[in-house]
């Protein structure tokens, strides 16, 4: 590749230097001059329509478009003389002319960018004074999106994005002048497997989200880094939680999580993720495992952590004191950390259990743009800590009798070998342990059944599919009294004396650093928050 | 030298200490003296003052008067910030939009609103149930300042709340919307149950 030519520039009187090419745009973003901006977006075409990117340059005697005209060598451009703010002022108040200011039941408000603007450049006396058109409210143009015409201010975002993005081109801008509509192509719905980053674009609260439509308002919000567990691509997003649950429990039902959004990463997601992800979140707050639980002929029973530890403990000591280790086996999941593959990998050969897999589930559609047909994220990662793979052979060995106790991690067995191998399994087996999230048909067969945190209550890494290794973050405590598995772990080797103990993730994973080739090198400091490639 | 905080918890602690009493004070002769002494100066100079009143003597000098109170009520200034109410449209649904600003000013978070879909687009979003917890409230008007929509006032003139039960203690929408129409008698009618602190 030629190496770019670089050109300099002044923005508000700073110098600047770029690659030729750049707009001022982004030449004043580099000068950190921020430039307000609605249809500019960095992943899609310029449209340069709606103008409040408004700045002056010095030598045209007109205000230019920041985010459509390029930068050039010696150009003076100022983005906060009164020619720049009283411009942004007109737009604003044209952008407004049809618009309905119905903030308080627009789910935007509070993360609006005809707000925010307003806030710093409104003409707080409009002169408007003639009627409004009116145009559709509360259309629902697809299973997840719903729309309001009025309050869209036409930037064509979402247009592009079907255009160049999912390349399924819904949207189209309808009719002239003011009357000019968004909406969805005649007959169409938008149903694609992207739809909902349309929400995120929409620079105003002309799209919003069905899924969070009334639900939470968005200044209850807290944000936590994570990446998504929907699929091995392992799309960065952010977790959006209830952070004032604890004085508004009525909110959601008293959900957690409210939604997911993605989080800029240009080499896995870029802007964006789909929507089987975004949507995937529901199982943090439904269904969960909240204690340990015993199972004996049906019959269940709540139990303290106590008394199930000692349970595994005892049945593993006998098998340790009768030589027997080569009769217990243990599925791990793909849905774990690699701290966690590495703290029960640990664990198990310290003791000398041998038949160690990991097990990924069921896989699904793919594409050639994000979703990855593997639909757990860090099987790349169970991988690299040489874990084998496949579960159908111990679950073999189980009904032959041939194994007394096996553990099984996360993942429901009967959706991917049929129930009746499972069941055949469990009636052979001395001891079946469940270590899991969520209640499932597999853990309602174990016999004791051990609630585990769920990825958006652990600190720990995933690898995704191109050997990425990135972070996610804690966003909240553990459900009722679910622990992280390595903490589990941890507390059973103290009970079988080990000498083995896990701290926390982060000297779990510096451990894993020095000791496994693959991720040799690596840190949390380095992983940060866009994720660093494994050794080759 | 203790530091100024010190010294301010040492005077708040000393305020809750009681002074020894002295062997004449244990008697509380001298304090049953004093009660005598104070309502019987009360009972005469109301008496006179009331029988001046009635010849038209000193008639720029109030005297006392007993409101039969609850048979009678007294009248407030229509200012005064009294028990919450909700307003209606002409059709008589909420005004309120569920937008939950009073909701998010509320200094005592005693506000729990859960939105709901209103049939008609142009209003779009409705409570679905709207309580106001009493038992905490501040009474200090903020949520009717915070409305956009003049849904919430605190114009009913009723003050009174007596309950059983804390959770007697909370108005619901209903009630909101029709001040006076809940007996505190009753058994709560919450919306919202507040779960035991979460395990968060
Ligand atoms: S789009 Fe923005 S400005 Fe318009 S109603 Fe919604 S929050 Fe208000
Ligand atoms: S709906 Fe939103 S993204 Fe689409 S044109 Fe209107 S404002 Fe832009
Ligand atoms: S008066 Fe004050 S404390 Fe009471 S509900 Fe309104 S905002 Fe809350
Ligand atoms: S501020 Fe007004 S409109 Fe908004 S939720 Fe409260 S009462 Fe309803
Ligand atoms: S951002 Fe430049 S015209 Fe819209």
């Amino acid at each position: 590749m030629p190496e770019p030519k670089y050109i300099s520039l002044t923005v508000d009187g700073k110098t600047v230097t770029v690659p030729e090419g750049t707009t001022v745009l982004q030449a004043c973003e580099k000068a950190q001059s921020p430039v307000p901006f609605y249809c500019y977006h960095p992943g899609l075409s310029i449209a340069g329509n709606c103008r409040i990117c408004l700045v002056e340059i010095a030598g045209t005697p007109k205000l230019q478009i920041a985010c459509y005209t390029r930068a050039a060598e010696g150009m003076v451009v100022n983005t906060t003389s009164d020619n720049t703010l009283n411009g942004r002022r007109d737009v604003l108040e044209f952008l407004l002319i049809n618009h309905p200011l119905d903030c308080p039941v627009c789910d935007q408000a509070g993360e609006c960018w005809l707000q925010d603007y307003y806030m710093q450049h409104g003409l707080y006396d409009p002169k408007f004074d003639e009627q409004k058109i009116k145009k559709p409210k509360a259309v629902p143009i697809g299973p997840t999106v719903m729309l309001d015409a009025e309050r869209c201010i036409l930037c064509s975002r979402c247009v592009r994005f079907t255009d160049e993005i999912s390349k399924t081109g819904e949207f189209g801008i309808f009719n002239r002048g003011d009357h000019s509509e968004i909406g969805v192509h005649p007959g169409k719905t938008l149903d694609n497997k992207y739809s909902g980053n349309v929400v995120d674009i929409c620079p105003v609260g002309a799209l919003t989200d069905r899924d969070f439509r009334f639900k939470c308002r968005v200044w209850y919000l807290g944000s936590t880094n994570s990446v998504c567990p929907g699929c091995s691509r392992g799309c960065n997003t952010q977790i959006h939680y209830n952070r004032e649950r604890d004085w508004r429990p009525h909110i959601a039902n008293g959900e957690r999580v409210m939604r997911l959004k993605p989080r800029y990463n240009p080499d896995v997601n870029q802007w964006w993720m789909c929507d089987e992800g975004r949507y995937g979140y529901h199982f943090i707050d439904e269904n969960r495992l909240t204690q340990v639980q015993f199972r004996r002929n049906g019959a269940v029973q709540q139990k303290p952590w106590e008394e199930g530890l000692e349970l595994i403990a005892g049945t593993l000591k006998q098998l340790r004191d009768a030589k027997a280790l080569d009769q217990a086996g243990v599925i791990l999941s793909s849905h774990m950390t690699n701290e966690n593959l590495y703290a029960s990998r640990k664990f198990f050969t310290t003791l000398g259990v041998k038949q160690l897999v990991f097990q990924r589930p069921k896989s699904g559609s793919s594409d050639t743009f994000l979703i990855q047909a593997d639909k757990s994220p860090n099987a790349r990662g169970a991988q690299a800590l040489g874990i084998a793979e496949g579960a159908e052979a111990l679950l073999d060995l189980a009904a032959k009798k041939a194994l007394r106790v096996l553990f099984v991690f996360v993942q429901d067995l009967t959706e991917l070998f049929g129930p009746s191998r499972v069941q055949e399994a469990a009636r052979q087996l001395e001891l079946l342990v469940f270590v899991g999230t969520n209640m499932n048909p597999t853990s309602q067969l174990a016999h004791v059944a051990l609630p585990s945190a769920v990825y958006a209550e652990q600190d720990g890494t995933f690898t995704n599919f191109e050997g990425r290794v990135q972070r996610i973050n804690a966003a909240l405590t553990p459900w009722g009294e679910a622990k992280p598995e390595w903490q589990v772990f941890s507390e059973l080797a103290d009970k079988l004396n080990l000498g083995l103990a896990f701290a926390d993730p982060q000297t779990i994973f510096t451990e894993l650093a020095k000791t496994e080739k693959p991720f040799q090198g690596l840190s949390y400091q380095l992983i940060s928050d866009q994720g660093a490639l494994l050794k080759k | 030298m203790s530091t100024l905080s010190e010294q301010l918890l040492h005077r708040i602690r000393d305020a809750h200490k009681r002074r020894e009493m002295t062997w004449w004070e244990r008697t509380y002769l001298p304090a049953i003296a004093q009660g005598l002494w104070l309502t019987s100066r009360h009972f005469w100079r109301n008496l006179f003052l009331h029988i001046a009143h009635r010849v038209g003597l000193f008639r720029d000098v109030p005297a006392a008067v007993t409101i039969q109170y609850p048979d009678q009520q007294r009248q407030m200034a229509p200012r005064l910030r009294t028990r919450h109410r909700l307003t209606k449209r002409a059709d008589g649904t909420p005004r309120c939009v569920a937008c939950m600003m009073c909701e998010t000013v509320c200094p005592a978070r005693c506000i729990y609103i859960v939105a709901g879909e209103h049939p008609d687009p142009n209003v779009e979003k409705v409570p679905k149930s709207f309580d106001i917890d009493l038992g905490k409230c501040v009474y200090c008007g903020y949520c009717v300042e915070a409305c956009p929509e003049d849904a919430i006032r605190m114009d009913t003139q009723r003050h009174d709340i007596a309950a059983y039960s804390r959770d007697g203690m909370w108005l619901d929408i209903k009630e909101l919307l029709n001040p006076g129409s809940k007996q505190f008698g009753e058994p709560p009618e919450k919306f919202v149950q507040l779960p035991p602190p979460p395990s968060r």
